[in-house]
């Protein structure tokens, strides 16, 4: 809040200064996306959380975990739970108890990420931010987020073609990833994925998708969240009401004031 | 309580008779209830109610958070998971928890700077400032021990820069800092202490705002004409104010809504408005973050910390006289505790016999200066350490430090001051016989 209230006079500053960012800005621009859970009112769309599951599942979980996301957690995206328990059982987990691997059940977790070098996504969309702004000051995630999906659709999305060989391994130019080569190949391309629905499938929508999908495993409470910020503004927002009314009331004989 | 002249309580049926000669406890809390209280208070008076209110949130929130949490480094960025997934209302809890640590820091800063212009620190209530800069001590002490319990990039590299300050210390600094951390690096003996004192701190906070209200139940609040109430008798003393209940808890209670109507929506909205990113990734010793950045409310501090670099002359004076004992690190250490004491000196340092910056005409541009000196240098600890910030961050600092130092002394000499109400009632009747204009 104070950063709100400061706005002003740090606005003068950075513009003088030549629009600096904040700590942490990435060299690549990320744009904008807009995402139906965006701002004070946004709710996930269940289908492109589908899709971007599918997107997940088909290409990025071969490499990559979500090992704290508890599958259960599938019926959020409109599945009942025999849809969810057959998903499960496609992935394989360790029981300490059997002492051997079993087919996973919804009470499990996703599988952590198969590569070494591949990290957990469980909170990757909260763990990058696309935005700063205005002038590093980040409020206007209040409308877009902190860009963190709009940061892996670029990031997926912003591969050049090159490819460098680097002590043995290759590594491949990215324009948004720090220090521009990523040791990731380059994951999606046109109709790698077969939407069921027919929605189309070029790799920027693919993008997208699993993006979206990649912030619920983030924020899977994030619709109940937003609701309860609502009732409770609302809620205040008419005890603060009252309380004035309450207030003008009490002090008024005081300040010599006719009673209202 | 002693002070202000007003009405005690008079225990009346049996019962409360026997209870008074026993336990004066309904006395004591009549007594804190009905305070008379200056009638001319504005709304920058109402930030310590605003304060007391995250006090008891943080308690609340973190005793239920600790009920969830598991201080073990395997599995303390896990459990915050756990609790941000499973626990029923987790997510909300914990976002509370973080953006109260937030508001916390806002209420604490802005019932500093009032207490700065209204000149609430001086005779006599210096008592009150200090215990006030403790508690503000103890705040910092536990938001930093708070921010490394989940475990995260920034509360691992967090945690590990700020020790390391301990170990900048001459002689003893090493060995002092093995000793904080439980062992050479940040580890689980860490994280576990960490877990303990966080909890243990805010019971010290409590204790500590029980004594910072009694000290200035006993002087009296100050107002913003910093004229004292009239003492003489109890007619005298009702002219100038009026009980806490109703007038004030209403008040104060109003405010706190509104406040509390934007936190929720900055709960419900934008929790992560505060965090950084950084922290949503689980600590990895191997792994150093390309910025290392404390939260927003230590930003001033860690600024004038990283301010007094090696070439800067007077490190070099101090390394030269000192034979080396002080480098540029201890120094950054020194000034930015510095920083806190000077505040803590202030009483002492401001010569002026009028309180309130109102009746200042010199003293409130200097005031505003440091306000702006301060976001400056919380701008400031956000930044890089290079080039133009760190020639700000070392002008800002000089600032800070003169401001106490310098400018408080000689402006309570050279300064003509305004001529002040001789009442509070005077003042409060001045504002509102003519116009009907809310209080300011």
């Amino acid at each position: 809040m104070i950063r709100n209230l400061t706005l002003s006079a740090l606005a003068a500053f950075a513009v003088t200064t030549g629009g600096v960012m904040a700590a942490g800005a990435e060299d690549g621009h990320i744009e904008n996306i807009a995402f139906s859970f965006d701002g004070p009112f946004g709710k996930y769309d269940q289908a492109q959380l589908q899709r971007g599951l599918q997107v997940y599942t088909e290409v990025c979980s071969a490499c990559h975990g979500l090992q704290y996301v508890p599958l259960r957690d599938l019926t959020d995206l409109g599945y009942d739970d025999e849809q969810v328990r057959a998903y499960a059982a496609q992935f394989e987990v360790f029981d300490s108890e059997l002492d051997d691997f079993r087919p996973a059940t919804p009470t499990d977790h996703f599988p952590k990420s198969g590569l070494a070098n591949a990290p957990d996504l469980s909170m990757m969309a909260k763990a990058r931010a696309g935005f700063h702004g205005p002038y590093g000051l980040g409020i206007n995630q209040f409308f877009k987020g902190i860009g963190g999906p709009e940061y892996i659709t670029a990031l997926l999305t912003s591969y050049t073609g090159e490819e460098v060989e680097q002590a043995g391994a290759v590594l491949y130019e990215n324009t948004v990833f720090p220090g521009g080569l990523i040791s990731m190949t380059p994951p999606l391309s046109d109709e790698i994925v077969e939407y069921a629905d027919g929605h189309a499938n070029d790799a920027h929508h693919l993008a997208e998708d699993v993006s979206a999908f990649l912030m619920w495993a983030a924020e899977p409470k994030m619709m109940a969240r937003k609701q309860v910020g609502f009732v409770g503004v609302l809620f205040l927002g008419i005890l603060a009401v009252l309380l004035y009314l309450t207030n003008k009331r009490i002090w008024a004989p005081v300040k010599n004031r006719k009673e209202v | 309580m002693a002070g202000i002249p007003h009405d005690h309580y008079e225990p009346k049926s049996g019962f409360e008779k026997w209870l008074h000669t026993r336990l004066p406890i309904v006395g004591l809390m009549y007594d804190t209830l009905f305070i008379p209280t200056p009638k001319n208070l504005n709304w920058w008076w109402i930030w310590g109610i605003v304060l007391a209110f995250c006090l008891v949130l943080q308690i609340v929130t973190g005793i239920v958070l600790a009920m969830h949490y598991t201080p073990h480094v395997d599995m303390a960025f896990a459990s915050i998971e756990h609790i941000m997934r499973n626990v029923n209302g987790g997510a909300l809890l914990r976002y509370v928890h973080m953006n109260g640590a937030s508001l916390f820091f806002l209420a604490v800063y802005i019932h500093m700077f009032r207490g700065l212009f209204y000149g609430s620190y001086k005779a006599p209530r210096e008592v009150t400032w200090i215990i006030g800069m403790l508690i503000y001590l103890a705040m910092m002490a536990t938001g930093f021990l708070g921010y490394v319990l989940p475990w995260g990039q920034m509360s691992f590299w967090g945690a590990t820069v700020i020790t390391g300050l301990f170990g900048a210390i001459p002689f003893i600094g090493e060995p002092l800092q093995t000793w904080l951390l439980g062992g050479p690096a940040v580890g689980n003996a860490t994280l576990n202490r960490f877990f303990s004192l966080h909890y243990l701190l805010p019971f010290v906070i409590a204790g500590l705002v029980i004594v910072h209200i009694w000290a200035f139940h006993t002087t009296g609040n100050n107002n913003p004409t910093g004229v004292e109430v009239r003492r003489g008798s109890k007619a005298e003393a009702e002219k100038d104010t009026l009980p806490f209940w109703p007038y004030f808890v209403i008040k104060d209670l109003f405010a706190l809504v509104l406040i509390l109507v934007v936190f929720f929506a900055v709960v419900g909205f934008m929790p992560n408005y505060f965090g950084h990113p950084d922290n949503y990734i689980e600590a990895n010793p191997l792994s150093t973050p390309a910025h290392i950045v404390p939260e927003w409310y230590y930003l001033p501090f860690y600024a004038i910390l990283r301010a007094f670099t090696s070439d800067v002359w007077v490190v070099q004076i101090a390394s030269f006289v000192t034979g080396g004992i002080i480098d540029a690190k201890f120094f950054g250490v020194l000034a930015m505790f510095g920083a806190i004491f000077v505040m803590v000196l202030a009483p002492w340092l401001d010569t002026s016999s009028v309180r309130s910056g109102r009746y200042r005409p010199m003293f409130r541009w200097w005031f505003y200066l440091l306000i702006i000196d301060f976001i400056v240098l919380m701008w400031c600890g956000a930044m890089p350490a290079e080039p133009p910030y760190s020639t700000i961050s070392l002008i800002g600092s000089a600032y800070w430090f003169a401001y106490f130092l310098v400018i408080l002394p000689i402006l309570g000499v050279i300064e003509k001051p305004l001529p002040q109400p001789a009442t509070i009632e005077e003042d409060f009747n001045d504002h509102y016989a003519h116009d009907a204009s809310p209080a300011e």
